[in-house]
């Protein structure tokens, strides 16, 4: 069994929603990417996104872009990216990780190597945010080949024929992008994802994650009632930019706003 | 028709035979062998879908090709003319040389044609909307100005680096009414701006309509821009025939993204006797790292949506390009050159800037006919082309656009202040 799947299973148990919290590795600097992964899952995170930097991240917003920027000023390569997925293993082998990034670099390093050097650091699945089921068949089957789940987005726009197509596709878990937009964009309709959750159900009994525009513990709290896992990317790279420069607020904020998370969706998971 | 129109003996009205040549490509989701298709994120999926099928309705509804008809020719102006340079293939003593005037255009260059076919299915399509990128303002320009045409709102995405540079194309956009948004990110020029009209276009598709200026990005612009830009070699393929009695012996075309060079290419696919060159920029030359010849330097990658070649580093990620024409300046090329360059049906070459400002003058000096400094790349090429064949051989070049805008640039290079 997969850690993804694992990790879902263990949490329906508990009646919980997984938290799932994105950085972008290497941001603010290549050294502080494993300790913040770290301090990500002791104030509760399940399961980490880490995202794989990329000098033309066409559907992330200014905040996640310039998280991008902050890393290739370090030029942190895909490869670096794994080996930071490494390194944090080495202390935790329990938490999935899911890197998320753009498919050029891995077209550079060539499918197969990646998913082998990929799967022996502990990498879990993978998400290519521009590669649609469409393009994706060889990759789709190297990575399930490894034991890694391919993660595959779902839209507001998304109509029947591709969800089936989407989930036909996807293991691990389903990626519900919660607005027309890209990351980090305005707020979100609760009521409206929850239909849309209710839609992808039909087509899979893979977990459904939430993200794009999870902003506060409020929003994640609803969330939680509906979905099976809550991402926060853009606030929490937004707090990591305000303190760059000094680790130690960094760290603080990030364990406050995840904690918070945290709690909120806790509450959410029990009434639910 | 409007008000003025009497009934009348019109033109052939153009049919989809008349625009699509029998190459079997790409296929139904975009592909030139591994080149195109279509890498977006699934928020965009739906939308393409969408636009593909709008797009293949249209492509046979006569109305619509005949409303297209009619405003290239009275709105743009064409067909443009063939114009014989007499005194460069003299003075150059080989080929005969045939510039395809598409300077001659309205607004001055081959953006036209595009940006008039996207916008008139963009209102048919019920979109109030439109958006483009640009790098040095022409394709902005085109979009302002058809947006102007057909009473629609219009927001170009520009990179604050290109702005600065190009300030009289902001200019003009404003005059047209359109709204010029400054792209701080990236390496804030072209690339960055085909990045940010993405993400609008994904936040307002509802009433958004995203005329891409080139024959790259997802499926099916690569196909919807070369279809209206083939206007160029159909023309130019049937003056030659009228005027010379033969097919030309070369065709010759820059290429950035390479919507002119398709535009002329496409019609002579299937004529193997017919050679053909696209030019690409050396800029300070391929050596020194510094140019923007996806196809002769690149390899293949994904960006902007589809598989081509790309400049990159060794991790994957987009490098800077470099160009003295703005419109060259373009990381990445449109998947059919890329599949054009596999099978080998088109030869990439590439010229410096120093050659391409050589061709400007030359032909400025010698024709009395300004380039664009793009298009001064292929004028560059077919100077070293022509010795090398026959009197009694043909040789078109696609005379992309006009020079005007490229004033500042080239008074600069030369040391002077206008």
């Amino acid at each position: 069994m997969s850690r993804i799947q694992a990790c879902f299973d263990g949490l329906r148990q508990r009646g919980r929603a997984a938290l799932v919290p994105f950085i972008t590795a290497g941001d603010p600097h290549p050294g502080a990417t494993v300790a913040l992964m770290h301090t990500l899952v002791e104030a509760g995170a399940d399961i980490l996104e880490l995202g794989v930097p990329f000098s033309d991240p066409m559907a992330d917003g200014p905040v996640i872009q310039r998280a991008s920027e902050r890393a290739l000023k370090h030029h942190v390569s895909l490869r670096d990216v794994i080996l930071m997925v490494r390194d944090f293993r080495a202390t935790d082998p329990l938490t999935p990780v899911v890197l998320m990034g753009y498919l050029n670099p891995v077209e550079v390093m060539g499918y197969e190597k990646f998913v082998m050097e990929a799967s022996s650091a502990g990498v879990d699945g993978v998400l290519t945010v521009d590669l649609p089921p469409e393009e994706a068949g060889p990759f789709t089957t190297l990575l399930k080949d490894r034991g890694m789940d391919p993660v595959f987005l779902f839209a507001p726009t998304t109509n029947e024929e591709r969800a089936a197509r989407i989930c036909a596709a996807a293991s691990g878990f389903v990626y519900y992008v919660s607005l027309k937009g890209v990351t980090g964009a305005s707020t979100l309709n609760v009521e409206d994802v929850a239909e849309h959750i209710r839609q992808i159900r039909r087509h899979t009994r893979l977990p459904v994650g939430v993200g794009f525009g999870v902003k506060d513990a409020d929003t994640a709290t609803q969330l939680a009632r509906v979905a099976d896992a809550v991402v926060v990317g853009s606030a929490l790279v937004s707090a990591i930019e305000s303190t760059a420069g000094d680790e130690a607020r960094m760290h603080a904020a990030a364990r406050e706003l995840i904690g918070s998370l945290r709690a909120g969706m806790d509450t959410a998971s029990r009434t639910a | 028709m409007g008000a003025l129109e009497k009934s009348v003996a019109r033109p052939q009205p153009l049919t989809l035979h008349d625009i699509r040549e029998d190459t079997g490509l790409p296929d139904a989701r975009g592909h030139f062998g591994i080149f195109g298709g279509r890498f977006v994120a699934e928020t965009l999926m739906q939308p393409l879908l969408e636009l593909t099928d709008a797009y293949n309705r249209y492509l046979n509804d006569s109305d619509f090709l005949r409303e297209l008809d009619d405003d290239l020719r009275n709105y743009v102006g064409r067909p443009s003319p063939l114009y014989h340079a007499e005194r460069l293939s003299r003075r150059l003593g080989g080929a005969q040389i045939l510039l395809k005037r598409e300077d001659l255009n309205h607004t001055g260059a081959h953006k036209i044609n595009n940006t008039i076919g996207q916008a008139l299915l963009a209102r048919r399509m019920g979109k109030t909307r439109i958006i483009a990128e640009t790098g040095a303002g022409q394709h902005g320009v085109a979009s302002a100005t058809v947006a102007a045409r057909l009473g629609l709102e219009c927001v170009v995405y520009m990179g604050s680096e290109d702005i600065r540079r190009q300030a009289l194309n902001v200019y003009r956009m404003k005059l047209l009414g359109a709204a010029v948004v400054p792209v701080e990110s990236g390496s804030r020029t072209l690339k960055d701006a085909l990045n940010e009209a993405m993400r609008d276009w994904v936040t307002n598709v509802d009433n958004t309509f995203y005329i891409i200026g080139t024959v790259a990005g997802p499926h099916p612009y690569p196909v919807m821009v070369r279809d209206f830009q083939a206007i160029i070699g159909r023309e130019a393929r049937a003056q030659c025939q009228d005027r010379c009695g033969q097919l030309p012996d070369a065709v010759v075309a820059c290429v950035g993204g390479g919507s002119n060079a398709i535009g002329l290419f496409y019609p002579f696919i299937n004529d193997p006797q017919v050679r053909m060159f696209g030019v690409e920029a050396a800029g300070d030359g391929i050596a020194t790292g510094r140019h923007a010849a996806s196809l002769c330097a690149g390899r293949p990658g994904v960006l902007h949506g589809n598989r081509t070649y790309l400049i990159e580093d060794a991790d994957g990620q987009i490098i800077e390009t470099h160009s003295i024409s703005a419109g060259l300046d373009y990381p990445g090329v449109g998947p059919e050159h890329a599949w054009l360059k596999e099978t080998g049906r088109v030869q990439y070459v590439s010229i410096s800037d120093e050659e391409a400002l050589q061709g400007f003058h030359d032909l400025t000096r010698i024709e009395g006919i300004m380039p664009a400094l793009e298009s001064s790349h292929a004028i560059a090429h077919a100077c070293k082309l022509a010795p090398t064949m026959r009197q009694e051989e043909i040789i078109i070049v696609n005379l992309s656009g006009r020079g005007d805008k490229d004033i500042h640039t080239v008074a600069s290079r030369q040391g002077i202040r206008l």
